[in-house]
């Protein structure tokens, strides 16, 4: 059997699938957090049902995108998400708007099932519903109530899942049929009627005994103040920033020294040899690569997950709606920019709650160019090379600011590119904002804990995969080379240092380093050396920026495998001495502060991920938006990271 | 006497009496903003937009334009 859940946005529909399923979906104090549809397995007296999370409306008929599934799979017993039964979640505390949909989705004449959730925040406003009432009213729904927050009534929900009521044909709305959906005429007055009904029948479904003025207003008045607001706003974004730098890197360091150290032991207990390399040089550099960047990610989605958690979060949306509107935006596009500094799948996605399509499409373009998490390593390694650890006022660390600048750098950029397009794409309709702002609440850790542990899981799982068999490929290419290319390099090498009467490790480096150059890897990153060399890169990193190609974060990967390779020491370094160390013939530092900067500018703009690209083209359902948002971004980057290199050489 | 509600002071409450003929008709209608209802204004963003409304116990944010669309008469406040 197929059950879907639907219900107003908000209302906890998935916390109920959470509790059903046992399943981890992401839940927040926002409406509109899910955008598409998720399934789930529920297993009831011995048999396993498909239970189906959907996205939130106010009607079955879709405003927005994220909404059209909702349509689509109801009204359309074709459908491969066309339900045997429903279970329609209410928001008790706001019984009357929630029941439009309520009894929209009753006149289906699907088995149905009501559940009337957040009963405590009906509880604290003295709203009391009297189920029998409601019963009398909808004959046919079984009706159970819960607090799916604390997974209360799961039990009752269960039972009444394993007994769901026949229809026999009872309607809420006798002689209206369902309106087509262009036909918006019909849909008006469809509502009016149901809605005249439905506040008729009020009276007796609920007592109100005193009316309360909830706490979210006295939280307001502050927050959402013309200059608090914004001041508040920009302290927590910033106390954000310097809280994952000076809480990161401890952590951080200790994995970087674990991977080091274990390629090292590695290398000494399994015998030379080809396999060993590929080991120590390929594998275990490259997981390192992965596994460093979780501390960081971490603090960012706990971060974020607070915001929405709370609430606060459509109180930025509020104060931002005026700010971004001159660029095009909406106050709704700040979810996505914000979720993108995570991930801009996740950002591009969560675009479809913007119900506008120029402004959907202008966020959706924008949103890659805010730093998402896969660049924090290249940021980090970055500031930790070249940016001095200096501290201003006490706590103001330099580094932390420069990692703060980076980000402010592209969300200015994301910000004027959106005027850009505003001016070129042209539509006739205007934009609006409508949004439901939810009262308050203390943030459920479990929630926050949820959000943080699937981010990271798919991080891990997702870019991991990537990652390490890049790794594998780069070292393959970095170890082999077109004929014997590689071994009279190294002849040749060994002869000149014994003309100039080198030690034995000045020799060896010589060595590794003529070897790595003729390699297949290295011959393509001296191709394209002429091209970044204005920007201040050497071959090396031109094998880094074809390779993070496919995904930025596989830079540090390949910088780890790559001077893994060429490192001639016999004990392993952390990869940052060895950079720090990497020289030019002339013996000049490969990572000056102007390349340094350069590398970190060109990684604000450069569009280095597929994924991205993919799902953007998923999005648009079309070609010339990602192709356009690649090209775009390319060009930002080329001359952004040129301009940096010439004003700090 | 009818008024638009964009043009509500901060504070007061009204009564929807119409939604302007529009293609967000349906969508505001949806939202609960239907005859007879009663609000709440409850503040302003920075510049005066958006607008924060209280619908029946929830609050909707939504942007002047938006709010120009609904028609409305305002209660006397000593009545409430
Ligand atoms: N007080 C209270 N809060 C609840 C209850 N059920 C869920 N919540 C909270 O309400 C918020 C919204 O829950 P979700 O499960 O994300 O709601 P949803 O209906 O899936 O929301 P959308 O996907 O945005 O439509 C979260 O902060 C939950 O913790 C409840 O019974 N009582
Ligand atoms: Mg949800």
């Amino acid at each position: 059997m197929k059950i879907a859940l639907l219900g107003n946005p908000n209302t906890g529909k998935s916390s109920v699938f959470n509790m059903l399923t046992g399943l981890r979906q992401h839940v927040g104090n926002f409406p509109g957090v899910t955008v598409d549809k998720k399934t789930g397995r529920i297993e009831i007296e011995g048999k396993s049902h498909k239970l189906i999370d959907f996205p939130g409306t106010y009607s079955i008929y879709p405003r927005s995108k994220d909404e059209e599934v909702v349509y689509k799979s109801l009204c359309n017993p074709e459908s491969e998400n066309y339900p045997d039964a429903v279970v329609v979640v209410v928001d008790s505390s706001n019984l009357e708007r929630n029941l439009l949909l309520f009894t929209q989705v009753y006149d289906l004449q699907l088995p149905t099932l009501m559940v009337l959730n957040m009963t405590d925040l009906a509880a604290k406003q003295n709203k009391t519903i009297d189920i029998d009432a409601l019963q009398t009213l909808f004959p046919e729904a079984t009706i159970v109530s819960s607090n799916a927050r604390v997974k209360l009534g799961k039990q009752k929900v269960v039972e009444a899942l394993a007994s769901f009521r026949e229809r026999k044909g009872h309607r809420f709305q006798q002689e209206l049929n369902f309106a087509a959906i262009e036909d918006i005429v019909a849909q008006e007055q469809e509502t009016k009627i149901r809605f005249e009904h439905i506040r008729q029948e009020m009276s007796t479904i609920e007592r109100i005994s005193k009316k309360t003025v909830p706490a979210s207003r006295g939280i307001d008045k502050i927050l959402v103040h013309p200059i608090f607001g914004y001041l508040i706003f920009g302290v927590v974004l910033l106390i954000i920033f310097q809280f994952i730098y000076a809480f990161a890197s401890v952590p951080m360091d200790l994995i970087d020294g674990a991977f080091a150290n274990l390629s090292g032991w590695t290398s000494s207990i399994l015998p030379a040899g080809l396999l060993t390399d590929l080991i120590t040089e390929g594998i275990i550099p490259g997981i390192g690569g992965v596994l460093i960047f979780i501390p960081q990610i971490a603090l960012l989605f706990f971060f974020i997950a607070i915001l929405e958690e709370t609430g606060y979060l459509s109180r930025v949306v509020f104060i931002m709606d005026r700010l971004m509107r001159p660029f095009g935006l909406n106050g709704k596009s700040v979810v996505p920019l914000l979720s993108s500094v995570a991930c801009a799948i996740p950002g591009v996605m969560s675009a479809r709650t913007i119900s506008d399509w120029k402004e959907r499409m202008i966020t959706i373009m924008v949103a890659p160019l805010m730093s998402c998490s896969a660049r924090i390593p290249v940021y980090t390694l970055l500031i930790a090379l070249v940016i001095p650890s200096e501290t201003y006022f006490g706590f103001m660390n330099l580094q932390g600011l420069v990692l703060f600048a980076l980000y402010a750098l592209g969300t200015l950029s994301a910000l004027f590119i959106a005027i850009l397009l505003k001016w070129i794409i042209k539509t006739k309709e205007k934009g609006f904002l409508l949004l439901e702002m939810p009262d308050y609440k203390f943030p459920r850790w479990q929630n926050v804990g949820i959000t943080v542990w699937e981010k990271i899981k798919v991080f891990v799982w997702d870019a991991g995969k990537i990652i390490i068999a890049i790794s594998i490929v780069l070292w393959g290419l970095a170890t082999f080379g077109p004929s014997d290319r590689m071994e009279t390099a190294a002849a040749e090498a060994q002869n000149e240092a014994m003309k100039q009467n080198l030690d034995e490790e000045s020799t060896n480096r010589l060595v590794a380093s003529a070897k790595l150059e003729n390699s297949y890897i290295g011959i393509m990153g001296k191709t394209i050396e002429p091209v970044i060399a204005p920007l201040g890169y050497d071959w090396k990193i031109g094998i880094s920026l074809i390779t993070s190609f496919a995904a930025r974060e596989v830079f540090v990967g390949s910088m780890a495998t790559i001077y893994a390779v060429g490192d001639d020491s016999e004990e392993s370094r952390p990869l940052i001495e060895k950079m720090r160390s990497e020289t030019y013939t002339d013996g000049t530092p490969v990572f000056s502060l102007a390349a340094g900067v350069s590398l970190m500018v060109f990684y604000v703009f450069a569009m280095q991920c597929m994924a991205t690209l993919a799902v953007v083209k998923r999005e648009t359902k079309s070609w010339k938006w990602p192709l356009l948002q690649m090209g775009y971004m390319g060009i930002l980057a080329y001359l952004g990271a040129w301009i940096t290199f010439l004003i700090l050489s | 006497m009818g008024q638009i509600l964009s043009q509500i002071k901060n504070g007061e409450s009204a009564v929807v009496r119409a939604i302007l003929e529009s293609s967000l008709k349906v969508k505001l209608m949806e939202m609960g903003l239907v005859e007879g209802k009663k609000l709440e204004i409850l503040y302003r963003a920075p510049f005066g937009d958006p607008i924060a409304v209280d619908i029946d116990g929830y609050v909707l944010s939504l942007r002047r334009d938006e709010a120009q669309l609904i028609e409305v008469e305002v209660q006397n406040s000593a009545t409430s």
